[in-house]
């Protein structure tokens, strides 16, 4: 591994002012991705995974802010940029794949013009050569008829296609890192398989950098190197995939996986989580979010969390892990 | 298997595009559902598994064909007609957004109580009793009953649109999707409901999803339907173990997998599903995108032909 990771996110936490009171949504998150590695964000609704991310890109809802952390990012923090200098950055060095693509598409700009504005804000192509490197890009997220498609508009296409056109948008100056939240929700399972081999291929060719946001733990153990566990706005754990699979340590993440239908042989074997997310506006959150739902608590946990290395890339943020 | 709850013959449905074209959106599908069997129906979006649910629970008409619940013909019946007949409590659907399914004005209580005041005509004490126990039933705790579906969590609000469904008493359950929008722990107890239910109620369920996982666990039979046909048929269990048709092999392959080494021999679709517009009645609906893609498959449609005992294949060289 190289000595300096792509993105490192130390100590990270948000909070979105509401109503109701202060929501402490994030709380020292930590986490880092190294040149051409692809990790995954894991974890149920509200468990900060899409958070993370939008801090990060820059893109939190004006009700949420930044209260702690560091996300270094080629040697600058981009929690500490102006934003005209994030704004150069995202479309260059940062790209986002979002989760609905007929919704972040802009419906009445034909697919290729939308990926041609990227390349001429962004990629030093001037307007006279960029439509031909939207058809070139076209042609790289396997689009067939490439130059009929770059006429079309987000309507006339179908939602695996959509996601493509995002996917080329997102790639075409070749960013450094990628962060993609939930690519493949609403698409069919063997659209989700190709275009999930397709941002792994583009990953490895480029030596980019991903961060992949899912609930759906199988598929992250396929194409991700490592699995990064959010309960409540923690990290509660972070593993390389199979080692995940075959050794959950969190108890969290053990549950998680219990959960899963996967290779169970029947519906009785799989077994619910008990409890929920603890009320993030509490003011006596415990240190330990999980506590409350956890069987094998000590006294103990109302220790700060720690962060225990077990193995060179295994991380685990309880004091009594499996 | 005795008598069939529900028998489909020849079902076809085409809608009108313009300039005389049709979509052939289900096309000569014929299947069964027995009394207490879990179906499963799977397939990739625009196949057909939603118009084929709205016409069985009479939310569309056909084009031709005969839809058959226990002997009674309903296909010859209007749509609109269906929603005042004797016949259209014997049918209810989970729907797939239980938060969208959900009129948003009504409490908890006023959506279990619909269908009982429509269709059975309750009111009174004996209403409210039958919506208690309801809720009972689907283990929503009963203080929840006067919230609107805003002030309930997803699991909460599937749980209302299963007490719905099933308030009349259905004889045949379809269920659409019914945790696609659920995280995996409350889905574990979503589909573990729907199996107690079904074992006390004695209910058909019809499952529709394309989580191949969900249905493997769920499902005692599968039908794989591909642009309007049944591509493949046979028990859940058997068509995850040797799946026949190329399309089903695919579909397979495509569930994540966690262990590297169950990823050998997998196979990818490659190009885009062949249009549903006046599709040509010689080419095999699949071919294109199938690996196989022989000149039979071209010019001869492959038929549902038996293939081993309880399972049927629609495929030249499966």
């Amino acid at each position: 591994m190289t000595a300096v990771p792509a993105l490192a996110v130390d100590d990270l936490s948000v909070e979105f002012r509401t109503r109701s009171g202060t929501v402490k949504v994030l709380e020292k998150v930590g986490f880092e991705v190294d040149k051409g590695e692809t990790i995954a964000l894991v974890g149920e609704s509200g468990s900060g995974k899409s958070v993370t991310a939008f801090a990060v890109m820059g893109i939190l809802d004006p009700a949420g802010r930044v209260t702690a952390g560091r996300a270094m990012f080629g040697g600058s923090d981009l929690l500490a940029m102006s934003e005209r200098d994030l704004a150069e950055q995202r479309g260059r060095e940062l790209s986002m794949i979002f989760q609905n693509p007929r919704t972040a598409l802009n419906p009445i700009r034909r697919v290729g013009q939308q990926i041609a504005d990227v390349l001429v804000r962004h990629g030093g192509a001037t307007s006279t050569e960029a439509p031909r490197a939207a058809v070139e890009m076209l042609k790289k997220v396997r689009i067939p008829d490439p130059e009929r498609r770059a006429e079309a508009y987000p309507f006339e296409l179908s939602g695996g296609m959509c996601q493509r056109i995002m996917i080329a948008i997102a790639l075409s100056c070749r960013p450094a890192l990628l962060i993609a939240d939930e690519p493949t929700t609403g698409l069919d399972v063997t659209t989700q398989a190709v275009i999930m081999d397709l941002i792994g291929e583009l990953a490895h060719e480029s030596g980019m950098a991903t961060i992949f946001i899912t609930h759906d733990l199988a598929l992250a153990a396929e194409y991700c190197d490592r699995i990064v566990v959010m309960h409540a706005g923690h990290i509660v754990e972070a593993a390389p995939g199979r080692e995940l699979f075959s050794q959950p340590r969190h108890p969290y993440s053990a549950k998680l996986l219990a959960a899963t239908p996967g290779e169970t042989a029947s519906l009785a074997e799989l077994a619910s989580i008990p409890g929920g997310l603890p009320d993030l506006r509490r003011s006596d959150l415990p240190a330990c979010r999980y506590s409350d739902r956890c069987e094998r608590r000590l006294d103990d946990c109302t220790r700060p969390l720690p962060r225990r290395a077990l193995g060179e890339r295994h991380m685990v943020a309880c004091w009594n892990p499996l | 298997m005795t008598e069939a709850l529900l028998d489909i013959a020849e079902l076809v449905k085409r809608f009108p595009v313009g300039n005389k074209r049709l979509l052939h959106a289900v096309d000569e599908v014929t299947l069964t559902v027995g009394r207490g069997e879990t179906v499963g129906l799977v397939g990739e979006s625009g196949c057909g598994k939603s118009t084929l649910v709205r016409l069985i629970n009479r939310l569309l008409d056909p084009t031709s064909g005969s839809i058959r619940l226990a002997r009674t013909e309903l296909a010859d019946m209007k749509a609109r007609d269906f929603a005042r007949n004797p016949n259209r409590k014997r049918i209810q659907m989970v729907f797939q957004d239980a938060g969208d399914s959900l009129n948003p004005r009504y409490t908890a209580a006023d959506a279990i109580a619909d269908p009982l005041r429509r269709l059975r005509r309750m009111s009174g004490a004996a209403l409210r009793e039958r919506v208690d126990r309801l809720a009972d039933m689907t283990g929503l705790p009963r203080d929840l009953l006067t919230r609107f579906p805003h002030q309930l969590s997803g699991g909460q609000k599937a749980r209302v649109g299963i007490a719905r469904a099933i308030a009349v008493e259905p004889e045949l359950l379809i269920l659409d999707e019914p945790t696609a929008a659920l995280d995996v722990s409350v889905q574990v107890v979503i589909l573990q409901l729907l199996q107690q239910l079904k074992q006390e109620l004695g209910m058909s369920y019809l499952f529709v999803s394309h989580d191949l996982n969900v249905v493997r666990l769920l499902c005692d039979r599968v039908l794989v339907m591909y642009l309007g046909k049944i591509v493949e048929e046979g028990p859940a269990a058997e068509i995850f173990a040797d799946p026949r048709h190329p399309y089903t092999r695919a579909l397979i392959s495509a569930i994540p997998q966690a262990d590297p080494d169950k990823r050998i021999g997998r196979l990818r679709l490659g190009g885009e599903p062949r249009s549903p517009i006046d599709p040509d009645p010689t080419v095999c609906r699949f071919y294109g995108r199938c690996p196989k893609g022989e000149p039979r498959c071209s010019s001869e449609m492959p038929v549902l032909r038996t293939a081993g005992p309880a399972r049927q294949v629609a495929c030249h060289f499966a």
